[in-house]
């Protein structure tokens, strides 16, 4: 197999060739403002050597930070049109209720709320009302609102009423960029519909941008079919990506710490990615992000679906440093680094400013941070241990010391030695690790419902065959699958014996 | 005394303390919060009002959601299906109510009379039947004070009414609405009348007050940067029991309640100390080292060591930082009646019930262990 990486995040656009599980070159390029040039500029960088030339390419794989700046930004964004089948249960809290004034103020493109959705065990709350669908349908179109998406209470136990409310409507608006919200999973009606209000209006600018991916492949000459790498490590086919850009929110973060993973051969172990501005710090199961289980605010909207459990602080390659009293971070110099450190002739001292004292790093000129002596540099990089060192303890799960994996431009921020980890470890190609895990990526199918009146054992086989359907259906190679994820979950106050339980399997993408 | 308005401010700070007195249960009251923050952005307003201004003959509406927190994720909690279990029951009684409150004011159901009361026009009594949050209807003063259980709605959004009218004690209260709750797709709203007299001698009484002043020192805590629940122990009369990270949660639902028990290893003064808290949706004992050192009916609250934030017995996971403080029981729980029905032996514990704050006389086990030493650590 040989694959390219592509990881395009806020600063810099990395890429890697993957030939036979051996990383052959590595290149970095600015990212610009349309995505497209950088792309372009560092194939072309990959490319110098010939590499690309003399075989064919299986795979572009593609993560991306572009569909969550936008969120942040509030930029690029479709407005869009709730509908709510759930009546007349949670009226007082429509959808858009607890969003950011602004961002709502944005993106709320209509609110239609009518009967319907499921209850826990499956029987219908409300039957469907279809004609108030379709009146909203016509409503929608009247206002000229092409996105729209669709929740329903119980959906990921039966979709039946979104994907059936979705047929009207589509009827009704041909061509509208439906997002139903049975599609991004969790029980929550609330933050499973923010997460279908933010996917739908990325629709546009998730259409757009895959569309500028692809143009670049094809302007560089490469004939391959492309994928885009998602939250949990695995990727999609560009198309389907297209069609739930939010699952492709934290693949940045995630292919950092699949890199590591894969560039170490450790398949338990932390993850720390210290980038110019931050640092992400992971725990590694079984080779992949552990997931967070809990509501995830995006842009300020609580949301629920597959992301990576990760914490962030500000401490990077960029970060500021005061020495009197003795701060690191969180303000950063970012991408202005080459511009505004001490070492390159600006006049703010930052942590790679220290590591070029130090003689940790040969980068611009060391005569200019002469005037920092040994003492105050171990003092920063004491600053940063014990940061670090936080964030880890944070983020283990078991007491014992575990093996630790440092990536991302700034890793030299990270020492040999930390309290509750047994080893630290430095891989090559570690600064260009997020499209090393880009370029690895698998796919994913996920079961996530409540089983009733099964054995524990029973339920939870039915639903690794749910997700190993939903793995094939996504283009896994059905021989290649494994579970890397049960959990199972008694609930309280349900008659019968109901537990719910959630399953996630792997494999390869299947050979086109 | 007289009528307090409840201001915005109020309300969000009683979120937040509302679910440390859930004592890991009784729901996240986030929900009930966006739909207050609906109601006052609609102008309707609330007043508090203290239990000593009733008059003897007054009725008032007991309030509760009962059901499933998981159902309650999809059908989210509405002001109108808990006005209604108002109106049914108060015009099935043929009184109007003089104000409303709830029966707990643990989690979402320590926001909820207030959602009922902002429709109606009526004052909130600044008084619940359980001061924190339990798993059944007979654990509560009402049923401690031996007053019968009066007529009860139950109530569903889609227009489903019933009365239980009828029952001898409230174990039968729970069984039957239990079972309507269940049909109606396991969440219910409920109301039940008690007059002036009962609420002020039964009633335990300030469990508003005392939810927004936690929500008010956990938030100011949170805004400087300080330690939060040092700033709770500054307000409530607490214990800081422990501090250390979530090692192992272990969950098993049996006869419709999440059980089970939490393993955590300690950090800072508590490093290379072990605890366990065991749970019945709520916390309900707190074990060192093979003792235990809490119990219900002390309230023990899991707080995110960061946040001050509770942490509830459904969502607590690997590795979170926790503190765990104990606040002090309603004394009409301490009785040997009290006892039987919240003491740890009402949840199947083989204890006596031994208080934190009770921690100077001798040990009723004889074992004698002082645990003085370790509580006062803080």
């Amino acid at each position: 197999m040989r694959r390219i990486g592509i990881d395009v995040g806020g600063t810099n656009t990395d890429a890697v060739l993957i030939e036979e599980g051996k990383v052959v070159r590595a290149v970095k390029a600015p990212t610009s403002e349309d995505v497209t040039g950088g792309i372009l500029d560092a194939l072309a960088r990959l490319g110098q050597s010939g590499v690309l030339r003399t075989r064919r390419i299986d795979g572009v794989m593609i993560g991306t930070t572009h569909f969550v700046n936008a969120v942040v930004q509030r930029r690029s964004l479709t407005p869009v049109a709730a509908l709510r089948l759930a009546m007349p249960a949670s009226a007082s809290l429509p959808p858009f209720c607890d969003w950011p004034d602004d961002l709502a103020g944005i993106v709320r493109g209509g609110v239609w709320m009518v009967e319907g959705g499921h209850e826990y065990d499956g029987r219908p709350f409300m039957p469907l009302d279809t004609v108030a669908v379709q009146r909203a349908a016509r409503e929608m179109k009247a206002r000229g609102l092409r996105a729209v998406a669709i929740s329903a209470s119980f959906s990921p136990l039966d979709s039946s009423h979104e994907k059936q409310a979705a047929e009207i409507v589509a009827r009704e608006l041909p061509g509208a960029a439906i997002t139903c919200s049975s599609d991004l999973g969790r029980i929550g009606l609330l933050e499973r519909e923010n997460a279908g209000l933010l996917n739908a209006a990325l629709a546009d600018l998730a259409r757009d941008t895959i569309a500028a991916f692809e143009k670049a492949i094809a302007d560089s000459g490469i004939e391959a079919p492309l994928f885009i790498t998602q939250n949990d490590g695995t990727v999609v086919e560009a198309a389907q990506a297209g069609r739930l850009p939010v699952y492709s929110f934290a693949s940045g973060a995630t292919n950092s710490m699949r890199g590591g993973a894969y560039l170490s051969g450790l398949q338990d172990a932390m993850v720390v990615d210290v980038g110019g501005t931050t640092t992400d710090v992971g725990q590694l199961k079984n080779g992949f992000p552990r997931e967070a289980n809990s509501v995830v605010k995006v842009g300020g909207v609580r949301t629920l679906f597959r992301m990576p459990d990760l914490m962030s602080i500000g401490l990077g390659g960029g970060s500021h440093v005061s020495l009197e009293p003795l701060q690191v971070g969180p303000l950063s110099v970012g991408y202005r680094l080459l511009k505004e450190g001490i070492a390159f002739g600006g006049k703010q001292l930052t942590t790679t400013d220290i590591a070029v004292a130090a003689g940790k790093l040969a980068l611009g000129d060391r005569a200019k941070v002469a005037h920092l002596d040994a003492a105050t540099c171990a003092r920063v990089f004491a600053e940063a241990r014990r940061m670090v060192e936080e964030t880890v303890d944070r983020m283990k799960t078991e007491a014992g010391d575990v093996p630790l994996v440092a990536v991302g431009g700034g890793a030299f921020l990270v020492p040999d030695k930390l309290d509750g980890v047994a080893r630290v470890v430095r891989v090559q190609h570690g600064d260009c690790a997020n499209a090393v895990g880009a370029a690895i990526a698998q796919v994913s199918g996920e079961c996530d419902q409540i089983f009733r009146d099964l054995a524990r054992v029973e339920a939870i086989a039915r639903a690794k065959e749910i997700a190993a359907d939903r793995a094939a259906a996504a283009g896994a190679d059905r021989s290649t699958l494994s579970t890397i994820e049960t959990e199972d979950m008694p609930l309280a106050y349900l008659p019968g014996n109901s537990l719910r339980v959630r399953v996630r399997v792997v494999g390869d993408v299947a050979a086109a | 005394m007289a009528l307090r308005d409840i201001t915005a401010d109020d309300i969000e700070s009683l979120a937040v303390g509302a679910w440390v007195l859930g004592t890991g249960g009784g729901g996240n009251p986030y929900l009930s919060l966006l739909n207050m923050r609906q109601l006052y952005r609609d102008g309707r307003r609330v007043q508090l009002m203290p239990a000593s201004d009733l008059a003897d003959d007054d009725t008032v509406g007991v309030v509760a959601s009962m059901g499933a927190p998981l159902v309650g994720l999809e059908r989210l909690t509405d002001s109108l299906t808990i006005t209604r279990a108002v109106t049914l029951i108060q015009s099935h009684v043929g009184r109007r109510f003089a104000g409303l409150m709830g029966m707990e004011i643990g989690g979402g159901n320590g926001v909820r009379p207030l959602m009922a009361a902002a429709h109606l026009g009526l004052p909130v009594i600044d008084s619940d039947t359980m001061g924190r949050a339990y798993p059944e209807a007979q654990m509560t003063s009402e049923a401690v004070g031996g007053l019968r259980p009066s007529a009860a709605s139950v109530v569903d959004v889609r227009g489903l009414e019933s009365i239980v009218e009828k029952v001898p004690t409230w174990k039968w209260m729970e069984r039957i609405a239990r079972k309507i709750c269940v049909e109606y797709g396991s969440v219910a709203s409920t109301c039940h009348p008690r007059n002036g007299a009962e609420v002020k001698k039964w009633g335990i009484h300030g469990t508003t007050t005392k939810a927004i002043a936690i929500g008010h020192a956990v938030r100011a805590a949170q805004r400087r940067h300080e330690d939060p629940s040092a700033a709770i122990l500054s307000v409530a009369a607490g214990k800081l029991l422990y501090r250390g990270k979530v090692i192992d949660v272990e969950r098993r639902a049996t006869e419709g309640f999440l059980r089970g028990r939490a393993r955590f290893e300690g950090v800072d003064d508590w490093r290379g100390a072990a605890m366990e808290i065991d749970f019945q949706n709520e916390w309900i004992v707190a074990w060192r080292d093979g003792e235990a050192i809490a119990m219900s009916p002390d309230l023990i609250c899991v707080l995110d060591s960061v946040s001050g934030e509770a942490v509830g017995t459904e969502t607590i996971r690997y590795g979170q930082r926790i503190t765990v403080i104990a606040l002090p029981p309603p004394d009409v729980f301490l009785s040997d009646k009290g006892l039987s029905f919240v003491g740890p032996r009402a949840f199947g514990y083989d204890l006596d019930f031994r208080s934190v704050f009770a921690s100077s006389q001798p040990s009723p086990t004889g074992r004698g262990k002082d645990t003085a030493g370790q509580e006062n650590r803080a």
